[in-house]
């Protein structure tokens, strides 16, 4: 198994952890988050865009479904929320393949659209701000991304 | 005898809307007058449990394409060589529904010869006003809806500047989630403005002011405290009354829209105060705006609800000015789902 853990005790950490793989992730990559209600999706989103050169707010797009970015490359943030019993590709490929970075939130209810090499996020909630940060890559590049992000 | 002969030609602007939920046609006669504008809203029948499935797919707009674009000709008694330009909504939104809407636009352009127009989907939403009375600059636009809550000061046609937006939830989908926690009917924005006249505000509510001077707005926060009044309330075994939580928390998301709108308003020295999206419907909000400048020179100007939803007239609106303004896609014009408005309208 090559999951991978880190430990964030405050919402700045969470976000510089996902700048700094913003800094790694490659073009076409696609990064799945999962996590509770307030458990910091947000902020890792926001801090993964940061280090791929948006400057725009990053903010919730449950209600769009997807919010694009224009960083360095592209920057698309999915939610899948209200996908959950739909079923239909909202042409997923042209978000995946065109050059950008795409980070998914509720990645479960678009499971057959989604490539199968890409990095896997969870990140659970502890007490107060404590987060657990856990990467579970799929695939050889992944792997190495991940490695990286402990350098 | 006396009256000034205007022999300028009517112009009709054919309006193409694909960005979201919604396939939309519309035509507009001399950028204020609205001759025809259909939407067929591929939500109706996908109703869940506080919330509905969106048929988003490209596959629902193009089934719809055709039929929407024939009903919005037949309603107008227009052909097509009456038709002087095409404005499609261009970005921000999902990109295989904007691919339907952008080609179709393309196909009818370039096979009869008709100039082509770009527009951005919040452009549209600010736009949809001039189908009631022309813009008086400098104004600030108050966008909200499920997916937006922006401040939009703009100088002049086609100059938008965002000087203030949400950093986490829009205000319609803050509405929307404690709508859900209350089990309240979907769509549960007009369900809480409903409950919201017959409460009392006794929660006090956090309202997220962020830093000095800041336009920009929050709602997680807002939204977090609702959900765990409602759900301490429960594990105690209190029973919560719900048009209570309903006033205070409608309290909470209009005090910080309107006390924002009204100093970014006087710090900007504007004219008057554009109210756009969704949320425009609100009825709290608008006499809750409407009494914050009701001893201010600064007018504010509230849609009808059906130019607030998604809609092609919008489009046509904007795509009007753009049209005079001399604005012209080439062949090459795409969909781009993260138009940026003010990289929008510096091109």
């Amino acid at each position: 198994m090559d999951e991978q853990l880190i430990n964030t005790h405050t919402p700045l950490e969470t976000q510089q952890v996902a700048r700094k793989l913003g800094y790694l992730l490659r073009p076409n990559d696609v990064v799945t988050l999962t996590g509770d209600l307030g458990a910091g999706k947000t902020t890792f989103t926001k801090g993964l865009g940061e280090g791929l050169g948006v400057k725009r707010t990053i903010n919730s797009p449950t209600f769009t479904i997807v919010k694009s970015y224009q960083g360095e490359i592209p920057f698309h943030h999915i939610d899948a929320y209200r996908l959950e019993e739909s079923h239909e590709d909202i042409g997923f490929d042209e978000y995946f393949t065109d050059g950008g970075v795409t980070v998914v939130e509720w990645p479960q209810y678009i499971e057959h659209f989604l490539p199968e090499e890409r990095l896997n996020i969870e990140i659970k909630k502890g007490q107060d701000d404590h987060r657990q940060i856990i990467l579970r890559p799929v695939g050889r590049m992944f792997k190495h991304i991940t490695k990286e992000l402990f350098r | 005898m006396g009256e000034i002969m205007n022999d300028k030609k009517d112009q009709y602007i054919l309006a193409i809307e694909t960005s979201c939920d919604e396939t939309a046609v519309a035509i507009i006669k001399n950028g204020n007058e609205v001759v025809s504008n259909v939407v067929a809203s591929q939500i109706e029948s996908h109703k869940r449990f506080g919330g509905v499935v969106p048929e988003v797919a490209s596959r629902h707009h193009v089934e719809q394409m055709t039929h929407v674009l024939e009903e919005a000709f037949v309603k107008s008694n227009l052909e097509m060589e009456s038709i002087d330009a095409i404005a499609v909504t261009q970005g921000p939104g999902l990109v295989g529904a904007l691919l339907v809407g952008v080609s179709t636009a393309k196909a009818l352009a370039f096979a009869h010869q008709k100039p082509l127009i770009g527009v951005h989907h919040i452009a549209g939403h600010i736009y949809a006003n001039q189908l009631q009375e022309p813009f008086t600059f400098p104004l600030l636009a108050l966008v909200v809806s499920g997916g937006h809550t922006e401040l939009i000061l703009m100088r002049d046609h086609y100059d938008f500047e965002v000087i203030g937006e949400t950093r986490d939830d829009a205000a319609g989908e803050a509405y929307d989630k404690v709508a859900r926690t209350l089990n309240l009917p979907y769509p549960g924005g007009p369900e809480i403005d409903r409950l919201a006249q017959e409460g009392v505000d006794r929660f006090d509510f956090p309202r997220a002011w962020l830093e000095e001077g800041s336009f920009d707005f929050s709602f997680s926060g807002l939204k977090s405290s609702v959900i765990n009044t409602v759900h301490n309330a429960k594990q105690k075994g209190e029973t919560v009354e719900i048009a209570d939580i309903a006033t205070s928390f409608q309290s909470s998301v209009t005090d910080v829209l309107v006390e924002k709108t009204y100093r970014a308003a006087e710090y900007y020295g504007v004219k008057e105060i554009i109210v756009a999206g969704g949320v425009a419907a609100n009825s709290g909000l608008r006499s809750a705006l409407l009494d914050r400048f009701d001893s201010s020179a600064i007018q504010v100007k509230i849609p009808p609800l059906w130019l607030c939803t998604d809609n092609a007239a919008m489009i046509g609106a904007a795509g009007m000015v753009a049209y005079e303004k001399g604005y012209r896609a080439g062949w090459d014009l795409n969909a781009n789902p993260g138009l940026d408005i003010e990289m929008y309208s510096k091109n």
